[in-house]
């Protein structure tokens, strides 16, 4: 005897999805404002070397520290340099270094999320080394391993990771314990469905939505310590230009020119804020059960 | 009751115990020789020599760990590398700025947040409501330093009320203490304020429908009261939870912000380990700062009681 069952097509599933955030969109113009910020966001900081701006590292001492003008519309920092330009190529390591920690703390703590939901006899240690993960504040994690990695882009990438697996842990396990309980989960594992199958066809994809909203929040909260790091000499290193570093080497500089700090400050600000709101309006969206939580 | 608590702190122990060894396996998995990395790279072999000595990076890794251990437990935290003092020393010299800023952020946040958390869920969709969900958002998305220079802009610069930088201890004279720690308070309150300000409105909404809101109301108690004693208090348990847990946004925030306003602080104490890679005293700060947040949520914990007779220990 064998069962079999109508499943629907993975693209009219897909057309599904896709028609509820366009939905979302509507209900939500916040959300498309995100979006909107975001895209232009990307854009200007990957065509930056395209767009005929200065070159971000040329030093010209002559015209250090000058106001805003047609030439330069930021101004100049303390070595002569383009302020707009060094704020547009900045943009590239903070969006770099955002998206890499959302997709790997996602995919790290969804793989370990998923077992320790769905394996019992593991979960008990698994869950005991999150939670001491958990109870060193991230900063300072992210802050120590740098320094003992030496500062790289990839560095502070991973270093903002691990901290973060934790959550996305704890977070994953939670849905696949809700899960297990399920009627269906437990059809599947009285038809004899072997483990991984049921966790990768029948739990994986309802683990989806929450962690795509999950993965903003990391994405925002990456680009916001990314920042710390470079600002206490403990992240990217100083001959990339990145929104941290902008600010942290325009610090003693700030009472002269404030936009040393102001502009940097508010691409960044910005760029957060957008990820929020996108992150936000894809909560409404994927996820009705959270909509009444934070 | 006291059976719970001794229960709960002994159950801290092995996730403390835990910690310990994360921290100090931190420098162990790095990539590369220990000692090389805490050198520095201008080092020449013979201080690099000196470094694995003086840490005794040239025993078996258990045996390291074993000696360590035992150390800590009598809290001695080993000896810093660039100064030679003792780790618990430096960090003891240091514990005074940071402890107040910390508190003073603690209460001027949740006094302001909690109030406002609670009107924005009751003049809910409002543009008190909206005005309020947009300083939160605002405080989520701008970093705890750009904060810090504008409100030095602002305050210290332009209406000259308040000093640029630096300390005054409380015990040396309060309106110094008072006028150096406002501002880096402010500043390191904004995160925090945003997150428990967003977690009163959500959970105020919930609680605001429930039935005994309804009759509060009908049997014609004033709003306030209903407010505060009845749909507050019920919401007091995932609130005072979300202070716990956001005690870690505000140990990130004080390294940050005390670089910012020159306080010298364990915040400091971390920038000026890191930028000389001093790794005993970045492994003490960081076990301090993590032990701390662990007892704080405990304690939290504990509070639950107060607001939910439920709940028993």
């Amino acid at each position: 005897m064998s069962l079999q069952v109508q499943e629907l097509s993975f693209g009219t599933r897909l057309r599904h999805r896709i028609g509820v955030v366009a939905d979302s969109f509507r209900r939500n113009p916040t959300m498309l404002f995100g979006v909107a910020v975001l895209t232009l966001m990307a854009a200007s900081a990957f065509l930056a070397p395209w767009l005929g701006l200065p070159d971000p590292m040329q030093q010209t001492p002559r015209e250090r520290l000058q106001p805003p003008s047609a030439e330069a519309l930021f101004g100049t920092d303390m070595y002569g340099r383009d302020l707009f330009s060094r704020v547009l190529h900045g943009g590239q390591v903070s969006l770099v270094v955002g998206l890499s920690v959302a997709a790997l703390a996602t995919s790290i703590g969804l793989f370990i999320g998923l077992i320790s939901g769905f394996i019992r006899s593991v979960d008990a240690v698994i869950m005991r080394l999150m939670d001491a993960l958990m109870s060193i504040p991230s900063i300072l994690l992210a802050i120590a391993l740098v320094a003992l990695w030496g500062s790289s882009v990839q560095n502070v990438i991973l270093a903002l990771t691990i901290p973060e697996v934790p959550r996305v842990v704890r977070l994953v396990r939670s849905v696949v314990l809700m899960l297990r309980d399920q009627l269906y989960v437990q059809a599947a594992i009285a038809c004899g469905t072997s483990t991984p199958r049921i966790l990768i066809r029948h739990i994986l994809p309802n683990t989806i939505p929450p962690l795509i909203v999950q993965a903003t929040y990391i994405c925002a909260q990456a680009v916001i310590f990314e920042a710390y790091l470079s600002f206490v000499g403990a992240g990217t290193p100083p001959e990339i230009p990145s929104w941290g570093n902008i600010m942290a080497e325009g610090r003693m500089f700030f009472f002269q020119t404030a936009g040393i700090i102001l502009y940097p400050g508010a691409f960044l600000a910005l760029t957060v804020f957008a990820i929020n709101t996108f992150g936000d309006g894809l909560r409404d969206a994927l996820d009705p059960r959270m909509q009444r939580r934070v | 009751m006291y059976v719970y608590i001794l229960r709960r702190l002994l159950a801290t122990i092995p996730i403390m115990g835990l910690v310990a060894v994360f921290v100090f396996m931190l420098l162990h998995l790095s990539p590369g020789d220990p000692a090389v990395i805490i050198a520095g790279d201008f080092a020449n072999e013979e201080q690099v020599d000196k470094i694995r000595e003086a840490l005794g990076l040239n025993d078996p890794l258990h045996v390291q760990f074993g000696r360590w251990l035992i150390d800590l437990l009598q809290g001695d935290m080993g000896e810093s590398i660039y100064s030679g003092m003792p780790v618990t020393e430096l960090i003891g010299q240091r514990v005074e700025p940071t402890l107040m800023l910390t508190l003073c952020t603690m209460v001027i946040a949740i006094s302001l947040a909690i109030p406002l958390g609670v009107i924005a869920a009751w003049k809910v969709g409002t543009w008190i409501d909206r005005a309020v969900m947009t300083l939160a958002v605002f405080g989520f998305s701008v970093p705890v330093f750009v904060i810090g220079y504008l409100l030095i802009l602002g305050g210290s610069r332009t209406l000259g009320w308040f000093p640029v930088q630096g300390y005054t201890s409380i015990f040396e004279s309060i309106p110094g203490f008072l006028s150096h720690i406002t501002l880096p308070a402010l500043t390191l309150g904004a995160v925090y304020m945003a997150l428990i300000a967003r977690m009163t409105r959500a959970t105020m909404l919930e609680v605001l429908n429930e039935d005994y809101v309804r009759t509060a109301y009908a049997k014609g108690l004033a709003t306030r009261k209903v407010l505060v004693k009845h749909a507050l208090k019920n919401a007091m348990v995932p609130i005072s939870t979300t202070i716990g847990l956001g005690v870690a946004l505000l140990i990130g925030g004080v390294v940050v912000t005390e670089s910012v306003f020159a306080i010298p602080g364990l915040g400091r104490l971390t920038v000026d380990a890191v930028l000389r890679t001093d790794y005993p005293v970045i492994q003490g700060v960081i076990l301090v700062f993590s032990f701390t947040y662990v007892l704080l949520n405990l304690l939290i914990d504990l509070t639950y009681v107060l607001f939910d007779p439920r709940i028993r220990y």
